[in-house]
């Protein structure tokens, strides 16, 4: 700790920082732009100016720059003194000099952090006289509105997409005051993260193209606390509607899980929420045409048709929430419910849970990861299948070469001096996959091979960390002297981290991966284990699953069902289509409940509006076990509601068509399956209050109240009650600091920007005031004795006729529902088969872009062709989950024809 | 009784003075050009509608009465999907005529708006535009802002230099 003076009163702070954190941290309002809790200090702006006193007998002191003063001990300071004051507000005003007269058509207005700045600073009239200097804008992609007029050249931007992201093609151009933030020609930003640069930048120069497209103020919006559905890691996202659609999403700070940021697949993948597909009617099939029904009716009939004696089977999903694959379970009967996945997923997953339950490893959270200084990919494509973690890991290879820039006590914060001795140095960072990823740019050793190769490199390396370990047989030169380097690596490490995931379909990659971790953490190290699953709630529901599809096909085929209900499953993409016919026939009725019309729903005889996210309130478990709550953040004017909420009323009395409240479900769910208990603790309960209010989901400057549906009716009508979660759906309730879980918007008095989320931190860049939400199901326990995997995999041998086909994953395109919002949509790929350029020649194939057959289920597939010469020999690449390639199991072989 | 006969005669004079009703709605009273009336949104000079959809007079409207939806033409201009004025709210407080930066919404002196039915008082776009530029002539947003949205190209508009080359690094 250290004694600071501010305005002459004594605090006591943390060692390590700087003086703008410290003020932040303790609540003082001094302005700032270039300085970001993640990015640190460059004091380029120049904007928190404070005046620096020698000592206490020194009156006269010297303007100093907060963010580049450490806050040692003895340090005086004066955020009040008038040349201080006068100083930010000219500084302010010098910034200001060429910015437009936009705010009002602006998209960062009333959220914008200059505006904050400008008034926080005392500068409100404008002086200058003169003509403004002008730019103009460029198109970059369907993410993001470029208007660069409106930049104040704090070059956040390029610090977060080229130094934290590591993009390459955004950069800063021209000279003196014409300086450009922007690309060297017109394009798509190609960053997975571009998205954030809307958060980052404190200005309206990047803003969010998909808001603009139905634009509303941040002040209008009605938001709730939600929990992303992109992938596993369980991202904390803030979802925003108004007027019934879906408008944005923004990041929600978690400080143990994505911080402040988001991958663009979570951020800018919501708009299937609006898509005109969406299911909004119970509906029935009549004669090939589906009609909508009445409620009451639905419930009667579909009971009728679950009625004694009838066979009933459900097939969960990975995509919807513990509480809605829970009630699905007790509708059908525990020994009827199946996992909505493949056989193959269902048992990788199983294993993946067995080790973070029963292995000795921490597996860490994406804040966690962060902190590790070796890292060793084994398998998995992160930046495509669990993007957010990407970014963790890049962070990550930073640590090593930070240490020399530590080592002459520059401190962590000191973003600029750690880049000069840093440069591009990365820490040891090694990668095997299939094929060339994009982390590749910063590995210090990549291996390309098949899955059951990479699975004997990582049992390579386990052998060689533990030298009782079985060695690995014939082994090539190549891989041993790889595994040697990695081994050393991770032993030199203080803190070496394993990631590995289910992408791969391979369960020899996943035990590799906990084999190299278990071999560390017996060398004593303080050592991390990662494993990424497919969906969001693929964990949750595979520890409610003991079958899955397979199981269910090899039971409707020995015996028919009567009723089949799908909750939130589109079969067809998932299984293919022969499997799924092959189920679908073998049930007399079959009922579906999903979120928008696909396959599935049309071969169905009922289908239910399910919620999506923004429609639903539940909890899913992510990557590492950990269970998070997300609430819905509209009642919408149709029948949608969450999954659970219609298999409750169907496993009611006909009298009732209320489903029970949450909490009562959860208890349920609790006291059936005591593993899940913490999810009662991920957050309060819906009769929590402060004092006596809720906490309200709008802001409280909410406007439109009386006029939004006076075309329909000009008599207001009562606001929706939530009988779910303790907020309100209006600005009414609590406008201070609320409990974490449940906080959906960030606001303080004249902090309107993102940037209000300093407020809600015990210190600037820590948790959140009441710790960060979600809880962890599961805890490695150290001293635990875990087997080692011995089932060392042979080397794979290309055959000659036949190719093994594997997935290949993409940010955009990879994931089902986002795949259908338009903005994504864009930057999905062109479907391809990838071959190396040896393996194309063999099969007589030389032009990339030429026609490829082959067949998969009996079925022909004509793809384009597609030349990836980091693919091994004797695999071929499919695009995983595009529409065209949608469907297929993976990996299986085939023989290809040009 | 003095009293009462001073009451008498002092009613009898005022026969002789002036009168201050005024024979409405026959006869239409004087009503200043800043009297705060019936709401109307104006066109800029060229024509187009002054409304840019920023919200502020939803946001300071103490009623909430006013609603809208921002959507944007081809050129990317700004203006309201709609915009509806609960007028069975609207206490013509002047508010949003004050927050209003491009002079679009105005209050004019006009209050005869009596309905029998209240759901008449919802007041669409179309109901509130008017054909001219109201009480402020001459202003057109888009010349002064940034943006350029098809009123005039970067650096074109009033105090603003050409844009700059960005491929240029002469000191």
């Amino acid at each position: 700790m250290a004694k600071v003076f501010i305005d002459d009163i004594e605090y006591e702070v943390p060692d390590g920082k700087n003086m703008l954190e410290v003020c932040l941290s303790l609540g003082f309002d001094l302005t700032y732009f270039c300085w970001h809790p993640a990015l640190h200090s460059i004091g380029a702006c120049r904007q928190c100016g404070v005046i620096n006193y020698k000592d206490e007998n020194d009156k006269r002191g010297r303007i100093t720059m907060a963010c580049m003063l450490p806050a040692s001990n003895g340090t005086r300071i004066s955020i009040e003194a008038k040349a201080a004051h006068d100083f930010r507000a000219g500084n302010i005003e010098s910034l200001m000099l060429n910015h437009p007269h936009d705010c009002p058509v602006c998209d960062e207005g009333g959220e914008c952090h200059l505006q904050d700045m400008t008034l926080m600073s005392g500068h409100n009239y404008r002086r200058y006289r003169f003509k403004k200097r002008t730019h103009t804008n460029q198109y970059l992609g369907p993410f993001l509105n470029h208007e660069m007029n409106r930049c104040i050249q704090c070059y956040r931007c390029v610090r977060f997409y080229k130094d934290y992201a590591g993009g390459k093609d955004l950069d800063v151009f021209a000279a003196h005051d014409d300086i450009y933030f922007g690309r060297s020609e017109d394009g798509v930003l190609e960053n997975e993260f571009s998205g954030n640069l809307v958060e980052v930048c404190p200005t309206g120069v990047f803003t969010d193209k998909t808001l603009k497209q139905h634009y509303t103020r941040k002040w209008d919006l009605t938001s709730a606390p939600s929990v992303c559905h992109g992938c596993s890691l369980g991202c904390n996202i803030l979802a925003s509607q108004r007027y019934g659609t879906i408008r944005r999403i923004l990041t929600r700070y978690n400080g143990d899980v994505n911080g402040y940021f988001l991958c663009d697949r979570g951020r800018f993948g919501y708009e299937y929420t609006n898509s005109k597909k969406r299911i909004i009617k119970a509906l029935k099939r009549v004669s090939g045409t589906y009609q909508p029904i009445e409620n009451g009716n639905v419930f009667e009939e579909v009971k009728a048709l679950m009625g004694e004696g009838k066979k009933v089977i459900g097939i969960g999903s990975p995509r919807a929430s513990l509480e809605s694959n829970f009630l699905l379970k007790e509708l059908v009967g525990e020994n009827n419910f199946y996992g909505g996945i493949s056989n193959t997923e269902g048992n990788l997953i199983k294993q993946v849970i067995n080790i973070l339950k029963k292995g000795k490893v921490k597996t860490p959270s994406l804040a966690e990861a962060k902190g590790y200084d070796a890292v060793f990919i084994v398998g998995e494509d992160v930046t495509n299948t669990a993007p957010m973690l990407a970014l963790s890991l890049r962070q990550a290879a930073k640590n090593k070469p930070n240490e020399e820039a530590f080592a002459i006590r520059i401190p962590l914060w000191n973003d600029a001096a750690i880049r000069e001795i840093v440069q591009e140095r990365t820490g040891p960072f090694f990668i095997a996959t299939v094929h060339h990823t994009k982390l590749d740019e910063i590995s210090s050793g990549s291996f390309y091979g098949h899955p059951d190769n990479i699975a004997r490199l990582g049992h390579a390396v386990a052998q060689k960390i533990n030298n009782n370990l079985p060695s690995v047989p014939d082994t090539d030169r190549e891989s041993a002297s790889l595994s040697s380097s990695i081994a050393e690596a991770l032993l030199a490490a203080k803190k070496p981290l394993i990631v590995s995931g289910t992408s791969l379909f391979s369960k020899n990659v996943i035990e590799a991966a906990a084999n190299v971790a278990y071999a560390l953490k017996e060398q004593g190290k303080d050592v991390g284990l990662i494993y990424t699953v497919p969906e969001a709630n693929s964990v949750g529901m595979t520890l409610l699953s003991e079958n899955f599809i397979d199981d269910a096909i090899a039971r409707v085929e020995k015996e028919r069902a009567d009723v089949l209900l799908i909750l939130e499953n589109d079969l067809y993409q998932r299984i293919g289509k022969k499997d799924s016919e092959a189920i679908l026939k073998r049930c007399n009725q079959v009922v579906a409940f999903e979120n928008l019309e696909n396959e599935t729903t049309n071969s169905c005889d009922y289908v239910f509006p399910a919620g999506t996210f923004a429609e639903s309130t539940g909890t899913i478990v992510n990557n590492e076990g950990r269970a998070q709550r997300f609430y819905q953040v509209h009642i919408p004017r149709n029948e949608v509601r969450s999954s659970w909420k219609w298999l409750d009323i169907l496993r009611q009395d006909l009298q009732t068509a209320e489903a029970k409240d949450f909490d009562v479900i959860v208890d349920e769910m609790i006291q059936k399956n005591p593993e899940l208990q913490k999810i009662k603790e991920t957050a309060p309960t819906a009769d929590f209050r402060i004092g006596t209010q809720k906490i309200p989901r709008s802001p409280h400057r909410f406007s439109g109240r009386t006029s939004m549906i006076a075309n329909i009716n000009v008599s207001e009508p009562k606001p929706p009650d939530d009988n779910d979660s303790p907020m309100s759906f209006t600005m009414e309730g609590y406008h201070g600091i609320q409990p974490s879980p449940d906080t959906a918007f960030y606001w303080s008095p004249a902090w309107n920007s993102v940037q209000a989320i300093n407020k809600y931190q015990i210190e600037v860049g820590g948790p959140l005031h009441d710790g960060n939400p979600g809880k962890r199901l599961f805890e490695p326990d150290e001293n635990r004795q875990a087997k080692y995997f011995n089932d060392i995999p042979s080397s794979f041998h290309p055959s000659n006729d036949e190719l093994l086909v594997l997935p290949l994953y993409h940010i955009y395109g990879s994931e089902e529902l986002t795949a259908l919002s338009p903005a994504v949509k864009e930057r999905i790929p062109q479907a391809y088969i990838a071959l190396n350029e040896n393996e194309a020649r063999r099969k007589g194939l030389n032009a990339e872009g030429g026609k490829v057959e082959f067949y998969y289920q009996d079925k022909k597939w004509e793809l384009s062709l597609k030349i990836d010469n980091s693919l091994p020999d004797g695999i071929a690449g499919l695009p995983k989950g595009l529409n065209e390639t949608s469907g297929i199991g993976y990996p299986f072989r085939t023989k290809i024809n040009s | 009784m003095l009293s009462s006969i001073r009451t008498v005669w002092l009613v009898f004079l005022h026969m002789f003075k002036k009168r201050v009703t005024i024979e409405y709605p026959e006869k239409k009273a004087f009503l200043a050009p800043r009297w705060r009336g019936r709401i109307v949104l104006t066109r800029d000079p060229d024509h187009n509608e002054r409304c840019v959809a920023c919200y502020l007079c939803a946001a300071v409207c103490p009623t909430d009465c006013i609603s809208l939806q921002a959507t944007e033409d081809e050129n990317g201009r700004r203006k309201p999907e709609y915009f509806r004025i609960n007028f069975s709210r609207c206490i013509f407080c002047g508010l949003c005529e004050d927050a209003c930066p491009t002079y679009s919404i105005q209050l004019v002196p006009d209050f005869e708006m009596g309905e029998y039915k209240r759901q008449d008082l919802v007041y669409e776009k179309e109901d509130l535009l008017i054909d001219g530029q109201g009480k402020y002539h001459g202003y057109n947003f888009y010349r002064v802002a940034g943006v350029a949205v098809g009123v005039k190209g970067k650096g074109e508009g009033e105090n603003e230099s050409a844009p700059v080359d960005r491929k240029k690094l002469v000191p």
